[in-house]
């Protein structure tokens, strides 16, 4: 009889280094990070991003990879990183809003109402009404023009690429609305602190009626293409999911928050800008999967039409920029007879107003979620600290929790219906 | 000596059609979608962008050719090579007409084996380009490549044997012929509905074209096992892709839209080759339809839908096939 040979196996060696990750972590970080079997190589460290097609500009993610299961996600922000905040506390109060619009490069308005809100609040100023019906339209249709750019990028990483191209050509419209306010397509700056650079150019009234007008039939052909279709139902219901408790636990906001059934927009808990002179409903969704979310999203197209239409047909007359003067310039009629408007002239444009010393926080229902604006002045022209709450980071957080267990192909579905925008996560 | 010669001249002929095919069916594919996609599409070189193809071509070709450093020299450079040469090949035994001198090998017996034989070898080069890649992407679209042609071979090799069943013969000329005799209800689409629904989703994974592109899908792994290729290397995969497109098409039309058959062919025999080509761009249209249209499919529901859904239909489509030969109702 032969025994056979007694083997005795080295235990596996660590062949991954801290280094590797390229995370500026130590191996201790690491080992909290991945799985053990990831250090031995067993399993696989894909890098994706930031140069990778469908994380939704510079995202990048380390993926612990057991064959095509995700085990483990490690999200990698600060690639676009462009320091807004400081940048806002180095201007005046009215030369800060243009870094607002590059905030959410897909909504600037909304982060433009955001942090005018936040400077009348500090300052105490009152809107014109007719300035508040004109800032909720416009807010409404960056919204939508926010959710098409999501949806159009969504559709894309699932693969239904037509969607995309559909969703770009309806944002024109918007896009040409914009233009018609502001002079610009995307980064308009067209609110300011009181109200309204100026009033609503002619035609306005008509290019946005007729938004109301075709977009319904056109959410239709999107839902044709989408919501019922076998496959794209395969690629999200069930994925991606994430209970109430947990969505709040990570300080989860708008359509990402309400898939999970959770009821919380800031346009109906804390309404700005009159928005509770409209009538419109938030849709929850309840399973909080990337299906629910999708659906949160794309009824909102019709609730923004739904405010829309009330706000053009309620839309009062009268000015739309408050008379304060000590915020809002003067018109310059005024100024060639009046040497008290001369004077508030020449203040604004060179030094800018002053706030009170004070603390304040304002927030606004972005598309992506609660868009919150801190200012912290201590009475000069500048404000001593400005922070952003950005939607974007805060959903984004949630990243590792919703992906766990996922295959490589819901991880982009995943981001994707979390409706990230890079330079609100990095500022 | 004048069959070889023939021969020859008929081989140098396909292939000539073929490369044209190829780069004519990657205009047709992005004029059409372009269509579909509320865009234009490319129309800048030559009329109508008829120069496009050349120009693309053109491009490729000077295109420095770029092999990674850690990659397996050998088989990186053979597998482009793997990819395109099959797929080139399928298209011997086609009839393209209703005279034998309209195809390559005239009347081969075994047609349909043929086919299936040759069909299989395309994905080594896939699957070799992701792994001599050494790239992470790469690796995993050559495993996605290899379990998705196995996944589906089957349930295509199952749907012609209903075919074949059918027309009692493997020869291609043979299930033509079979299905020529008097109205266009004589075409196998008609009798044999699930095998050709069958064969029609299998093609489209053994091509790889959405939505079960999931061996290059862009948006999960950048390229998949083309990652790492450029140049001329690279516009050998794409010519192997848009190649195996026009030959699935043609297959599709030979074994279910009657191949060559139409009406006044005997009086007229080009009469064939017209209406070959007409079936053959149908399929074409129809499969760039259904790119533009879907999103893609998930590696396990892929591998679910083969082998839980395709085969068994597969499966029972044969029995039932043979059971209604044997009762004599076919």
């Amino acid at each position: 009889m032969t025994i056979p040979n007694l083997r005795i196996e080295e235990s596996p060696k660590n062949v991954v280094s801290a280094s590797d990750t390229q995370l500026d972590i130590t191996f201790d970080q690491l080992k909290k990070l991945v799985s053990p079997r990831a250090l031995t190589g067993d399993n696989m460290l894909l890098n994706m991003g930031p140069q990778h097609p469908s994380t939704h500009g510079v995202l990048r993610l380390l993926l612990e990879l057991d064959g095509e299961t995700v085990i483990n996600c490690i999200p990698d922000i600060g690639f676009l990183h462009t320091g807004i905040e400081k940048t806002a506390e180095s201007k005046t109060y009215t030369k800060a809003i243009v870094v607002t619009d590059r905030i959410d490069y897909l909504a600037p308005m909304i982060c433009n109402t955001a942090y005018v809100g936040a400077v009348e609040k500090l300052m105490g100023v009152d809107v014109p009404l007719r300035a508040q019906y004109i800032r909720v339209i416009l807010n409404e249709l960056t919204r939508m023009n926010s959710h098409l750019v999501w949806l159009g990028t969504h559709a894309l990483d699932i693969g239904a690429m037509s969607m995309f191209l559909y969703t770009f050509r309806e944002r024109e419209m918007l896009l040409d609305i914009f233009e018609m306010v502001s002079g610009v397509r995307m980064m308009s700056s067209y609110f300011r602190v009181g109200g309204l650079w100026r009033d609503i150019p002619a035609g306005f009234i008509d290019a946005v009626r007729n938004v109301i007008k075709v977009f319904p039939d056109k959410l239709l052909d999107y839902e044709k293409l989408l919501k019922e279709n076998p496959l794209w139902r395969e690629r999200t219901v069930g994925i991606g999911v994430i209970n109430k408790e947990d969505a709040i636990a990570w300080g989860m906001t708008g359509p990402s928050l309400r898939g999970s059934g959770v009821n919380y927009d800031v346009r109906k808990a804390m309404p700005y800008s009159s928005y509770d002179h409209f009538e419109f409903s938030v849709p929850v969704g309840s399973n909080g999967d990337v299906y629910d979310r999708y659906r949160c999203r794309v009824e909102e197209f019709y609730q923004s039409l739904k405010i829309i239409q009330q706000a053009l047909d309620k839309l009062p007359s009268g000015p739309v920029i408050t008379d304060n003067r000590k915020v809002a310039p003067p018109p310059k009629h005024e100024i060639a007879y009046s040497m008290e408007s001369l004077i508030h002239h020449f203040k604004l444009w060179t030094e800018g107003f002053r706030a009170p010393e004070g603390e304040v926080y304002f927030s606004v229902e972005s598309g992506k979620g609660e868009f919150g604006v801190f200012i912290s002045s201590d009475g000069g022209v500048r404000p001593r600290r400005v922070h952003f709450r950005a939607p974007s980071l805060c959903n984004l957080q949630s990243l590792p929790q919703l992906s766990k267990g996922c295959l490589i192909a819901d991880i982009v579905g995943i981001v994707g219906s979390v409706d990230i925008v890079l330079g609100e996560v990095d500022r | 000596m004048a069959p070889i010669l023939l021969f020859f001249l008929k081989s140098v002929a396909l292939i000539i059609i073929a490369l044209a095919g190829f780069a004519y069916t990657t205009l047709l594919e992005r004029r059409f979608i372009a269509r579909l996609q509320a865009r234009i599409g490319p129309n800048r070189a030559g009329p109508q962008g008829f120069l496009q193809p050349v120009a693309d071509g053109l491009k490729l070709i000077v295109k420095e050719s770029i092999t990674p450093a850690q990659a397996d020299k050998v088989i990186y450079f053979l597998a482009p090579m793997i990819a395109v040469i099959p797929a080139l090949i399928v298209f011997a035994v086609i009839p393209f007409g209703s005279d034998p001198i309209f195809s390559l090998m005239g009347d081969l017996n075994i047609g349909v084996l043929y086919i299936l034989a040759i069909l299989s070898i395309g994905v080594y080069g896939s699957a070799l380009a992701g792994w001599s890649s050494n790239n992470k992407y790469a690796s995993l679209g050559g495993l996605r490549a290899s379990a998705q042609m196995i996944s589906y071979e089957l349930a295509l090799g199952l749907s012609l044997v209903a075919v074949v069943l059918m027309a009692s013969s493997a020869s291609l000329n043979d299930i033509v012929k079979y299905q020529q005799p008097g109205n266009i209800l004589g075409w196998l689409i008609f009798r044999q509905p699930i095998a050709a629904i069958i064969f029609a989703i299998c093609a489209m994974a053994e091509l790889a074209r959405a939505p079960f592109d999931l061996v290059e899908a862009e948006q999960e792994l950048t390229a998949g096992f083309l990652t790492e290729y450029g140049g001329m290397k690279f516009a050998l995969f794409y010519m192997s892709e848009y190649v195996k497109m026009i030959a699935m098409s043609a297959l599709f039309a030979t074994f279910f839209l009657g191949g060559w058959s139409g009406p006044f062919v005997n009086e007229v025999p080009v009469l064939s080759l017209v209406y070959f080509a007409i079936k053959v761009v149908i399929g074409l249209l129809i499969i760039v339809w259904v790119r533009a249209t879907l999103p893609r499919f998930r590696y396990d529901k892929l591998m679910s839908f083969g082998w839980k859904a395709l085969l068994p239909i597969g499966l029972a489509n044969v029995m039932l096939t043979a059971l209604l030969i044997v009762l004599g109702v076919y």
